[in-house]
């Protein structure tokens, strides 16, 4: 600075003083962004950076930095935390800068903490008490910094603190901050729900605030409810219509123009509620058709964002309840954003296409060359979204064409994410539409090489299940497996060392299961190239422990091969390898082994594991006999391991139903107790005994290989409807070609794209058999696929359940205890689960069951003792009072009548059948019910019901098959439900399908919901067991409820209306304090504190799993707002 | 939701960064390169729309940017935002920069960095798009710059210091740093 300057400066200290040290201050900045971009190396920038945060940090720590100073020092820590550079050091700061400055430092402090700290962040803390006062602050800059900070960074747990005042804030005079609160609150409801379900309504009142931009801002909350919940706002639906209707009339301020659009974002949103509202619903859509015509009509062509809303109109069109007339118009928009010359319309025009062909596959043969053009587009996004849109449409006809489009694109590709995505659908694409063998295997070959190892594992276990499980004919199973066998040897001979290890290990598999089959190679060869392959250094170990397996079912006969290979390897590094070593040479050399561990050509269903290794029983008492210590689940070595280390800080899981203080708290070396919990952990002895098949059974051996690797079940399914029926599809697909084909008016253009068109969209014209997803008219695929474990879990038995289990052992335990313990007191279902025999109540057990409706009542209450309350039945049932409905109770099964269960509710019914159902409360198990009634004089055939829920784990216990129903009677289907992870509802989803004339198959889907509240059981403890635990649990959660204050002792009134709504165990009440213990099923217990607090109780739960404590009080909540 | 709102300029320098879902550090810097990657290869005559990486969330999540003479603006969203509403959202942005800054270049981003997150502020909250309207956005920023002007009288104003360094013309100040062709033009009208 030049001397006359600094002189000037100086002699007005008041004025220019600060001047200076402002100028100073950006000065720094520049400097360090001008040094910045004077460098050319990384390294470079690193020093300069390291340096500056150095200087930074001993400025911060300098008691004579002003403010200011820290507040510039702020924006030079944000700008080195852009690029990557860590400056935790000033996060403190950067709070301090929010809780102790003015309005300007407080503006820095809480950018800085927002862009810093993240949701977990410890330091958080202590802006709790900051973000409360400007909250109540009267000056609005502040109130709406510390909205923005709430919105942006705070956790679940802080929101309780913050909640109140900002639903004051909901009414605030100032739109500006009613609009924030509402945002914030539409962050709480996404990040914890249950916390504030209490003000829903004061969201209805900001939908009709008085400002429009409330409005739009509450638009955020609905969006999210309404996609939740559709049916749960159909009231709003005349709400939404008029203030679009009100928008469209241009009511709203000019201000709210956007290019003299009426806030087009606004109308954005209500088309995406109305869509989601009339969804599968023809009356709330007839509410809306008016003003979707008219926001199609008004929205001309003239600016982007006009097309923003008319994309969004089409697509409502296209989800409501349709109506011709605006369908029609919607097409003619669809054609005008494809044919568009602008290609972010293109695109939006190929999305619209995509999701409208499910609904409508002509549009996409309107525009055929289009999409053939933009397959050959430059640009990436298009031609992927083109891709898309081709999966959609792919059929029989044209799967050859397309499935080659996608892997033409596939090798160009070299995003991961892509090819990932893509390959995924080329296979099941593969799977559902393969013209004949060789494409298909040759196509699957294509998918692992270009997939390689980034294909998600299920690609090749359908793949290999799919070869081993076959269809109904062996001869065809057989034709693919050798041509299977064939292109694999071709492979191998090539070149192998570029293939991924997924491909190796698939091929491996193959040759060792079918080389058999293959008469013409010899098996001398195929040991080669296997060998061969063990010798690649490319090869991972996994895929080597894969190829030796298939080496050890090739041999027979070949022992001086497999011999020096053994015993090569018996000298190798790898311990697994070398077992597997050590169990070939044996095996070869034994041929009667050899045959009894891997019976070639055995039906898969044949072959039985036990997973509980009874076999070994014998062995295990010896040692124990002989003083070994018991055996114990790795997740209880890890737990004691902890113990024995240090403190043990986390609280202890309860994997044990016996009762849980008892074994976690005090003596948890007594080996009594440890013998108990492995035996719950899939283990043994009782499990195999009583489902008395405790031969000594050695085929689990083969199970070694490979960690993930695939286990062929075969299930004993009656064969199911989608059975491939080639003898219909020719005439069809004949009839398709001659009528898509003859084009004259396109043909004289490119004879390229023609050709092209035509092979694409064979198949999509009128009448012929289009082939969309999920369109049940869909031609049915070659392979049939089986369903896949989770799936077939509700129709299959034990055997295939528990093979799957015993190779994800962590699986297994939860697995097997569900079926053991039902198998334990049900020693009949579980040969009934595994030949399907149907077990339908018969109108004699009805008459029995009536019998002893009498002391069942009595039963009940005397297991449960005097302190719990049987909820369910009795409420329910003094509710309703009989009716049909009750008639279906009487069908429970005599040894579930016990239970507490709830009233029966009718699911679903068609003209032949009705399904309804009950829920009964297990202790470790939500049992459910469904009653199968057939309302005919005829016989239902072939019943066969399938539930879904992907919260729960469901496991079908009996009744899942029913041969047939006579006319008028009713079976009973059960099912048993686990729910690991608390969930507030949950909804199951499943179908019946039955055959009222044989051949004619009829489906009828049905769905339900069920609540956290159906799987919590009374905890019972005593008072110094609740204190015990209460110190060892963790994640706790605090809320104020109202109170019950109609009868005299309000604590005890509210309490009571919980446990009737709760099924909870109270464990003491004293003086204005409660106690009250409930766990989920029989797993993470969850202990609540209730105190009376004036008008409100204090609740405070405490629980291991961390959701648990919330969906308790959500159900609190409710139980005492519907009081 | 709008997940993250990244700016960098044509050489994938980072010049504003706000995530609305948490990743940890290396991540964002991760994805700020990945994004970089992605979307400087892509023409000018390409769409404006570009499926997420598999860092940030995969195919659900969309890339929807706009290239302004030396500086990208990449929005990250998931699959509950209209795309074309975004690229006018972005558009409106811009504009107001312009508006705030009068005739925004890339340095002013560089400088007044804190300025430019008080301005997405009013933009979007926490995710949500909290208003489109250009004038109510300037309207809410101004209402903050007065309160800074009022602050401390004349003494503590820092931008009218600088102006007032800068009006004295000294040597020091670097009065335009050059890196390149840092205007960035705001057509009015939609650019495709």
């Amino acid at each position: 600075m030049s001397d006359v300057v600094e002189k000037t400066l100086t002699a007005l200290p008041g004025l220019f003083d600060s001047q200076t040290g402002a100028a100073k201050i950006t000065n720094r900045l520049r400097q360090l962004v001008k040094s910045i971009t004077e460098l050319t190396s990384k390294h470079e920038e690193e020093n300069l950076i390291k340096q500056e945060l150095c200087a930074m940090k001993e400025q911060v720590s300098s008691p004579n930095t002003s403010m200011k100073q820290m507040r510039e020092i702020m924006v030079r820590a944000m700008y080195c935390e852009m690029l990557g550079y860590d400056a935790s050091f000033t996060y403190i700061h950067a709070i301090k800068l929010a809780q102790q400055g003015g309005v300007l430092e407080k503006r820095v402090g809480y950018l800085a903490v927002s862009l810093f700290l993240n949701e977990g962040h410890e330091l958080l803390l202590l802006l709790v008490n900051t973000v409360l006062k400007d909250l109540q602050s009267t000056n609005l800059i502040e109130a709406c910094m510390a909205l923005t900070v709430v919105a942006q960074v705070f956790p679940k747990d802080m929101i309780p603190a913050v909640l109140p005042l900002v639903e004051d804030k909901l009414s605030h005079p100032k739109e500006i901050i009613r609009r924030k609160a509402v945002l914030a609150l539409y962050k709480f409801y996404l990040i914890a729900p249950n916390q504030v379900q209490h003000i829903h309504g004061k969201f209805r009142k900001a939908l009709s605030d008085r400002d429009p931009g409330v409005m739009a801002s509450s638009l955020h909350i609905y969006l999210q409810l309404i996609r939740e919940s559709p049916d749960s706002y159909k009231d709003l639906t005349g709400s939404f219509v008029t203030i679009l209707k009100q928008v469209l009339g241009g009511k709203l301020p000019v201000d709210f123009n956007y290019h003299s659009v009426p806030a087009p974002w606004l109308q954005i949103q209500l088309l995406r509620i109305l869509s989601l509202l009339g969804k599968e619903d023809q009356s709330t859509s007839e509410l809306m058709y008016e003003v979707l015509d008219e926001s199609l009509r008004r929205a001309e062509m003239n600016h982007n964002i006009t097309y923003a809303i008319l994309y969004e109109c089409v697509k409502a069109v296209y989800t409501i309840h349709p109506k011709v007339e605006l369908l029609e118009k919607a097409a003619r928009c669809i054609g005008n954003f494809v044919l568009s010359p602008k290609i972010n319309l293109k695109y939006l025009g190929l999305k619209a296409l995509t999701y409208v062909v499910q609904h409508d596959a002509k549009l996409a043969l309107q525009h055929q060359m289009t999409i053939i053009e933009c397959l050959d587009h430059s640009d990436f996004t298009i031609k992927r979204e083109t891709l898309e849109l081709l999966f959609r449409i792919t059929n029989a006809q044209n799967v050859t064409v397309i499935v080659e489009k996608m892997l033409d694109f596939l090798r160009g590709c070299n995003d991961e994410h892509t090819i990932i995505h893509l390959v995924g659908k080329v296979s099941e694409l593969a799977e559902k539409f393969a013209p004949d063998n060789s494409w298909f295997i040759q196509t699957m070959n294509c998918v692992f090489s270009i997939g390689g190892d980034l294909l998600q594992q299920d690609v090749p276990n359908n793949f290999l299940r799919l070869l081993a499980e076959g269809s109904e004919s062996k001869e065809e199973d057989d034709q693919l497996r050798l041509y299977a066998v064939e292109s694999y040897l071709t492979v191998l001979k090539g070149h192998t060392s570029h293939l991924p290890q997924c491909f190796l290990q698939v091929m491996s598999w193959v040759l060792g299961e079918y080389a058999h089959l293959q008469g013409s190679v010899d098996r001398r060869e195929v040991i080669r190239l296997l060998t061969q392959l063990l010798d690649q250094r490319s090869v991972s170990s996994e895929t080597r422990v894969w190829i030796l397996s298939a080496l050890t079912k090739i041999p027979e006969g070949q022992t001086d091969l497999i011999l020096d290979l053994a015993e090569r390897l018996a000298s190798s590094q790898d311990t697994v390898l070398r077992q597997q070593a050590q169990e070939l040479q044996h095996l070869s050399q034994d041929s009667q082994l050899h045959e009894w561990v891997l019976p070639r050509g055995a039906p898969w269903d044949a072959i039985e594991v036990d997973s509980s290794l009874s076999f070994l029983d014998g062995f295990v008492s010896e040692a124990l006999a002989a003083g070994a210590a018991p055996y114990k689940p790795p997740h209880q070595r890890q737990e004691e391991l902890c113990e024995d280390r240090a403190l043990n800080l986390e609280p202890y899981s309860f994997s044990l139903p016996v009762s849980l203080s008892s074994c976690s708290i005090t003596d948890r070396q007594s080996p009594t107790l440890l013998s108990v919990s492995s035996g719950l952990s899939g283990n043994s002895t009782e499990l195999s005994q009583k489902a008395g098949s405790s031969t000594l059974i050695l085929e689990g051996v083969k199970r070694v290989w490979g960690k993930d690797g695939y286990l062929p079940q075969k299930e004993a399914t009656a064969p199911l409807v989608d059975e491939p029926s080639a003898a219909v599809q020719p005439p069809v697909q004949q009839e398709a070609a001659e009528r898509t084909e003859p084009r004259p008016e396109l043909s004289t253009r490119n004879q390229d794209k023609q050709q092209l068109a035509s092979s694409l969209f064979v198949g999509l014209g009128v009448g012929s058999s289009v082939s969309l997803l999920g369109k049940s008219e869909a031609p049915p695929p070659r392979f049939r696929k089986k369903p896949r474990p989770h799936e077939s879990s509700s129709s299959s038995g034990t055997s295939e359940k528990s093979s799957d289990s015993s190779c994800r052992s962590s699986h297994n335990t939860t697995d097997s205890f569900l079926y053991g313990s039902f198998l334990e007191e049900e020693p009949a279902t579980s040969k009934s689960a595994f030949d399907h025999t149907p077990k339908s109540t018969t109108a004699n057990g009805l008459s029995q069951n009536k019998d002893t409706k009498e002391d069942k009542h009595t039963n009940t209450s005397q297991i449960f003792g005097g302190d719990m309350v049987i909820v369910r039945p009795s409420t329910i049932q003094d509710k309703h009072p009989p009716s049909e409905s009750s008639d279906l109770t009487a069908l429970l099964p005599a040894d579930l009548k016990d239970l507490p269960h709830s009233d029966v509710i009718s699911l679903t019914s068609d003209p032949s059948l009705s399904l309804s159902s009950c829920r009964l409360f297990r202790d470790e198990a939500l049992l459910l019910l469904i009653f199968i009634s057939n309302c005919t004089e005829t016989v239902i055939k072939d019943i066969a019901v399938q539930l879904t829920c992907e919260e729960l784990k469901t496991a079908s216990l009996r009744g899942n098959i029913v041969d047939c129903l006579e006319a008028r009677s009713t079976s009973v289907c059960h099912y048993a439900l686990l729910m690991d992870d608390p969930h507030t509802n949950v909804s199951f989803t499943g179908t019946v399908s039955y055959q009222t004339q044989p051949g004619h198959t009829n489906t009828l889907p049905f769905s339900g919901t069920l609540s956290t509240a159906d799987f919590i059981r009374p905890l019972v403890l005593t008072t110094e067991e609740y204190g015990k635990l209460w110190l060892s649990l963790s994640h706790d959660v605090k809320q104020n409820l109202k109170l019950l204050t109609d009868a005299g002792d309000p604590l005890r009134t509210t309490l009571n209306a919980l446990k009737d709504a709760l099924q909870l165990h109270v464990v003491d009440i004293i003086g204005s304090e409660g106690i009250v213990a409930c766990r989920l099923l029989s797993s993470a217990p969850c202990l609540l504190h209730c105190r009376v607090s004036g008008a409100a109780l204090v609740m405070w739960l405490r629980s291991p799993h961390p959701a648990l404590p919330d969906c308790i009080l959500y159900h609190c909540q409710r139980a005492l707002a519907h009081r | 939701m709008i997940k993250a709102i990244l700016i960098f300029n044509n050489h994938g320098k980072p010049r504003l960064i706000r995530f609305y879902q948490y990743f940890a550090e290396d991540m964002q810097q991760q994805i700020i390169r990945e994004t970089f990657h992605l979307v400087s290869k892509r023409d000018d005559n390409v769409c404006n729309f570009l499926e997420g990486g598999s860092l940030i969330g995969g195919s659900d999540y969309k890339l929807i940017y706009r290239h302004y003479a030396t500086l990208y603006f990449v929005f990250c969203v998931d699959s509950s935002e209209s795309e074309l509403g975004i690229l006018d959202l972005i558009q409106v942005f811009v504009e107001t920069l312009d508006k705030c800054f009068e005739n925004v270049c890339e340095l002013d981003l560089i400088f007044h960095m804190d300025k430019v997150h008080y301005i997405l502020q009013e933009v979007v909250m926490g995710g949500m798009v909290l208003e489109t309207n250009m004038n109510e956005i300037v309207a809410q920023v101004e209402l903050q710059n007065r309160m800074e002007k009022s602050e401390g009288g004349l003494s503590g104003a820092p931008a009218r210091a600088v102006s007032a360094v800068k009006n004295m013309n000294l040597p020091e100040i670097p009065r335009n740093i050059n890196i390149g062709d840092i205007n960035i033009k705001v057509p009015s009208l939609s650019p495709f």
